[in-house]
């Protein structure tokens, strides 16, 4: 029978190991959906892993990896905080809508008005944004003890309904001919997250991105927030006998993964997207809940992780307009992907053993 | 304006079948949440369902059929939810939202011979006398067997969960896992077959939708029901009585929306829209003074370590 | 070196590889914003980029995107096509305007075609089908066969393109049938079956007899069906399987022919930017056959309208008309610019209700 054994100390060797092994099996098995669907499985996999990044054209696909895996990575090192501290923020979809309408707001506000501090000012707006959608499930839980997970579910939708409403109402472009949607960012210089530097994919959401995985890496190793947060996350109790304040830390998880939430709707909305639109959201705030834990809730694990998603998103792509695979193929590719790198996580902490049943 | 063109009894009527695909699904969450498992992956698991049920009901012919294939879908996909958090001991929240990816793609997948098909008709039931009923008749006696069905599983999930010793033992699962462990329960077989069981109900549920309520396949016709489910799972404080209630209340907010704007109301379609969730919100800041309301193991991984 | 330089050279080094190999074969590339099982607006696209692979076999070959969602990834899938060599690309969806734009700078030699925006550049034309014609033709035979007075219409979202569609049919209606009442309903969603289906349902329930849609999915027709006496009309696609009631006609999306002129366009060089209209002459709006369920008489006058529409001597706004409030808008005989129909955000007098705003 096969049991398993928890190891007294997660093995590195493993945690190293299980992405490799993950990635290969799905090569595996994705090969294997792509024969069946009538694709030269070798080639496909190909497309996806390799052209991105090595083809003939990966000076374009690169700097699009960046593009891509920038709010993946923001989003997800702000959810892992909380996660490692048992604090549950489902709801960075939300936080990156109303960060987006904060930030752009504030820079329609000032069209067509030319000025340096405007971005920042759109930066400062975008935080407070998605600060202040994911503090409302914190004090509500810090209050009323209410679950966060689904306070901040909800607050999606809300969100959602408020983008509608705001691309059709409030924000829509006074020149658009009636079309839904804002001002186009991109046209305007004083708000355009423009590329730092032209053709390198590194905007300032990039910049940000990378700047938080070193935050949260300082933070999480030297700093005393950061040892609360691993404290709570292992032992609640044990934390509160130390004198961590639970409420303190539910204020700043949330909150801090509320504002980088925002920021990333912000640098997005400001940049890559340029406007407000109905559809705007494209599911950052969810898939950056798996990027988190592909990343084992690790900075540097989530850096990885975010750049392999968005490799899979953009190489996925490819292989759609070069093989003709339909856009489910890959999302199933995908799935496969997040199930084997959850479930192999497994051989990290446990051991599996064979053991003869024991008789009672 | 003209509020008279609404007639309460045909809104009631048709309230009840925009409500039944949304009770399927959160039923079946219910029982896996009060097991303590949290399977974010309803809206995957319908839409396989949708289009289990839609393929086997047009093949056979038959739409009862085709609504087992939906369960059994349903309960497949969930199946690997199992393995994922069962068996592998992975985190919840990440393996229902990869369910939920998987789910959208392996559906779009197997539809792609059905689009445009028309299924086999479910017939609505009619019995003589009752179904003539002023006002009654076309409120409880004219429906498909399934909207019946429906509130069927939810009487029997009720009397189960509060009279059964299986039941019990759920709860006991749900609220403290080691303690159930430590009474000698199979803590994970019996999250296994509520995580089942949850799978099934939601297929059904996605197989309403394309068999009855629509009927047709296309590509992501559930469009967000799976979520609503899960919302309404808390709202109902996991009380299965109230699943009722409330899918009721959510699929009414759609259907009284619509019924006010074709009579004339100028009415905020966007903020109505978001009511449904501000009202759950409201509701879990009231059962939150109640500490015994949502299972105390939720989420939270199980191992048997001794 | 700048990226758009760069990227042009990159497409020049491959346009000349490729050429060497295959010289007559003509890339076509379509990004479409569902996916093509969706049964009506991409659909209908995909049918068209089928009907461009019938016309001209081996001398063309045709890729697509399914699903691309609109802004960055957009982009993304647009350059994509044109790094590989595509000399033609298809954009169908209003939110690929900008997109489309930006990725046509950086390619001056790759042809844009983007389906109903209104920014055009020397290698970007912008296509849109003059749905509202069809609308008219709706417009009579509702106006004609309802007998409760009462028609139930489906809006997406208040856009001009569906206010166009409503003011049309409207007009339509109420002159062979002065007692006709619109109820517009407003889903907020292109696409929600479910949604959909309540929306026709709760129409249906308040006495509409006549039930016109602006969203893609045939939901609305399974419940007309149910329901008995409705008449529905297709939306995009025929939805020839609800024929011969509910659905008694429909508008049909027919891309295949300005697909097939574009496409040959490029082939022979003759390519230049356009800002194309089309309607029911050109055949961009094609009207399913109208069913036995509609009386002859009501058939023929349905024909006759669609007949002068073509031919250019009906216009669907033609004055006297006045805007909802009862201020004047054209005057006897006068008939609407394209300016304003582009731009159109108001109701017709005599329709209830706001626009939602």
């Amino acid at each position: 029978m096969i049991r398993l054994e928890k190891r007294p100390q997660p093995s590195q060797a493993w945690s190293m190991a299980t992405p490799l092994v993950a990635v290969l099996a799905t090569m595996l098995f994705g090969g294997l959906l792509f024969g069946l669907l009538g694709t030269n499985p070798f080639l496909a996999i190909e497309t996806i892993f390799w052209e991105p990044l090595f083809g003939e054209f990966a000076f374009y696909y690169r700097p699009q990896l960046l593009v891509k895996g920038a709010p993946l990575v923001l989003i997800a090192i702000g959810l892992s905080l909380g996660f490692r501290a048992g604090i549950w923020n489902i709801g960075a979809e939300g936080q990156y809508i109303i960060g987006s309408l904060t930030g752009a707001g504030v820079g329609l506000a000032f069209y067509p008005l030319e000025a340096w501090y405007i971005f920042p000012l759109m930066v400062i707006a975008g935080a407070f944004g998605g600060w202040a959608w994911a503090t409302i499930p914190a004090i509500l839980k810090v209050r009323f003890g209410t679950n966060e997970i689904l306070v901040s579910l909800m607050l999606v939708y809300v969100a959602e309904q408020f983008l509608a409403s705001m691309s059709l109402g409030l924000l829509k472009n006074p020149e658009g001919f009636g079309f839904p949607g804002s001002r186009n960012l991109q046209q305007y210089a004083s708000a355009h997250n423009a590329e730092i530097v032209t053709g390198t994919g590194m905007h300032w959401g990039v910049v940000a991105a990378l700047i938080a995985v070193i935050f949260a890496y300082v933070l999480l190793n030297r700093h005393m927030l950061g040892f609360q947060i691993r404290l709570t996350g292992a032992a609640p109790r044990a934390a509160r006998f130390s004198g961590v304040r639970p409420a303190r830390l539910i204020l700043m998880c949330l909150g801090i993964s509320g504002a980088l939430a925002g920021l990333a709707g912000l640098f997005e909305v400001a940049g890559p997207a340029g406007q407000v639109s109905i559809d705007f959201n494209v599911g950052y705030g969810f898939t950056a809940i798996i990027v988190a834990f592909l990343g084992r809730l690790h900075p540097v694990g989530i850096l990885l992780a975010g750049a392999l998603m968005a490799l899979t998103y953009i190489g996925g792509e490819i292989a759609q307009g070069q093989l003709g695979l339909p856009a489910a193929a890959i999302q199933v590719f995908q799935g496969m992907l997040l199930f084997f790198l959850l479930a192999l996580d497994l051989l990290t902490n446990y051991r599996v053993a064979w053991r003869k049943p024991e008789v009672a | 304006m003209d509020l008279s063109a609404i007639n309460p009894v045909l809104l009631i009527a048709s309230l009840m079948v925009a409500a039944t695909p949304l009770l399927l699904a959160a039923i079946g969450e219910l029982v896996v949440e009060r097991a303590g498992v949290l399977n974010l992956g309803v809206e995957g698991m319908m839409i396989v369902g949708a289009i289990s049920g839609f393929a086997i009901a047009v093949e056979t012919g038959s739409p009862w059929l085709g609504f087992l294939g939906a369960a059994v879908g349903g309960a497949l996909l969930s199946l690997l939810f199992v393995i994922l958090t069962q068996v592998a001991l992975a985190n919840q929240v990440a393996s229902g939202l990869s369910l939920t990816l998987f789910g959208l793609g392996l559906s779009s997948l197997m539809g792609q011979r059905y689009v445009g098909v028309k299924p086999p008709q479910m017939p609505d039931i009619h019995i003589p006398g009752l179904s003539d009923l002023p006002v009654l008749g076309p409120i409880l006696f004219s429906h498909d067997l399934m909207l019946y069905l429906g509130v069927g599983i939810i009487a029997a999930v009720w009397a189960v969960l509060k009279y059964t010793r299986a039941g019990l033992i759920l709860r006991a699962v749900g609220e403290n896992h080691d303690a159930a462990h430590a009474l000698g329960y199979k803590v994970v077989r019996i999250r296994i077959a509520a995580i089942l069981f949850g799978g099934a109900c939601a297929g059904l549920g996605g197989a309403y939708i394309s068999l009855i309520r629509v009927p047709q396949w296309t590509e992501g016709m559930t469009a967000g029901v799976g979520w609503i489910a899960l919302a309404l799972v808390v709202f109902a404080s996991w009380k299965p009585w109230r699943v009722l209630l409330g899918a009721y209340l959510f699929g009414g907010v759609t259907v009284v929306q619509l019924n006010l704007q074709a009579a004339g109301v100028a009415i905020p379609v966007e903020y109505l829209a978001m009511s449904p969730y501000l009202v759950t919100i409201l509701v879990l800041v009231i059962l939150s003074a109640d500490k015994s309301s949502a299972p105390a193991s939720l989420g939270r991984i199980f191992h048997a370590s001794h | 070196m700048k990226l758009t330089s760069l990227l042009a050279s990159a497409a020049m080094v491959l346009g000349l590889a490729t050429g060497a190999v295959a010289q007559d074969k003509t890339k076509v590339g379509f990004v479409y914003v569902g996916p093509v099982g969706d049964g009506g607006w991409t659909y209908e696209h995909n049918q068209g980029r089928l009907a461009v692979e019938a016309e001209f076999g081996d001398k063309v070959e045709t890729v697509f995107v399914e699903n691309v969602a609109e802004g960055p990834d957009s982009e993304r899938v647009m350059t994509q096509m044109a790094l590989n060599g595509a000399d033609l690309i298809f954009t169908t969806s209003f939110g690929y305007m900008d997109p489309t734009i930006n990725v046509a700078k950086k390619f001056p030699n790759v042809k844009f075609e983007h389906a109903t925006g209104y920014k055009t550049a020397p290698n970007v034309s912008v296509y849109s089908a003059r749905f509202y014609e069809g609308r008219a033709v709706q417009g009579t035979i509702a106006g004609r066969m309802t007998k409760s007075n009462i028609v139930g219409y489906i809006g997406s979202y208040p856009i001009p393109e569906v206010i166009r569609g409503i003011n049309s049919a409207y007009i339509h209606a109420k002159k062979v049938n002065p007692d006709v009442q619109f109820k517009i309903v407003w889903a907020f969603t292109w696409f929600d079956p479910a949604k959909e289906a309540d929306a026709a349902k709760v129409l249906i329930e308040q006495g509409a007899d006549v039930i016109l849609q602006h969203t893609d999915s045939t939901a609305p027709q399974a419940a007309a069906k149910n329901a008995g006496n409705v008449i529905t009309f297709g939306q995009a696609s025929d939805m020839g399987e609800y024929a011969p009631m509910p659905r008694v006609s429909s508008i049909i999306d027919n891309w295949a022919p300005y697909y097939i002129e574009r496409t040959r366009a490029v082939m022979d060089g003759t390519w230049e930017t356009v800002n194309t209209w089309n309607g029911i002459g050109q055949g961009m709006v094609g009207i399913g056959e109208i069913s036995d369920a509609v009386p002859a008489d009501v058939k023929a006058e349905a024909l006759a309208l669609k007949a002068a529409i073509a031919s250019g001597e009906h216009h669907p706004f033609t004055g006297p008309l006045n805007k909802q409030d009862g201020s004047a808008w054209l005057a006897e005989g006068e008939v609407a610019d394209d300016g304003t129909l582009a731009g159109m955000n108001f109701f017709v007098e005599g329709i209830t209700g706001d626009i939602p705003q």
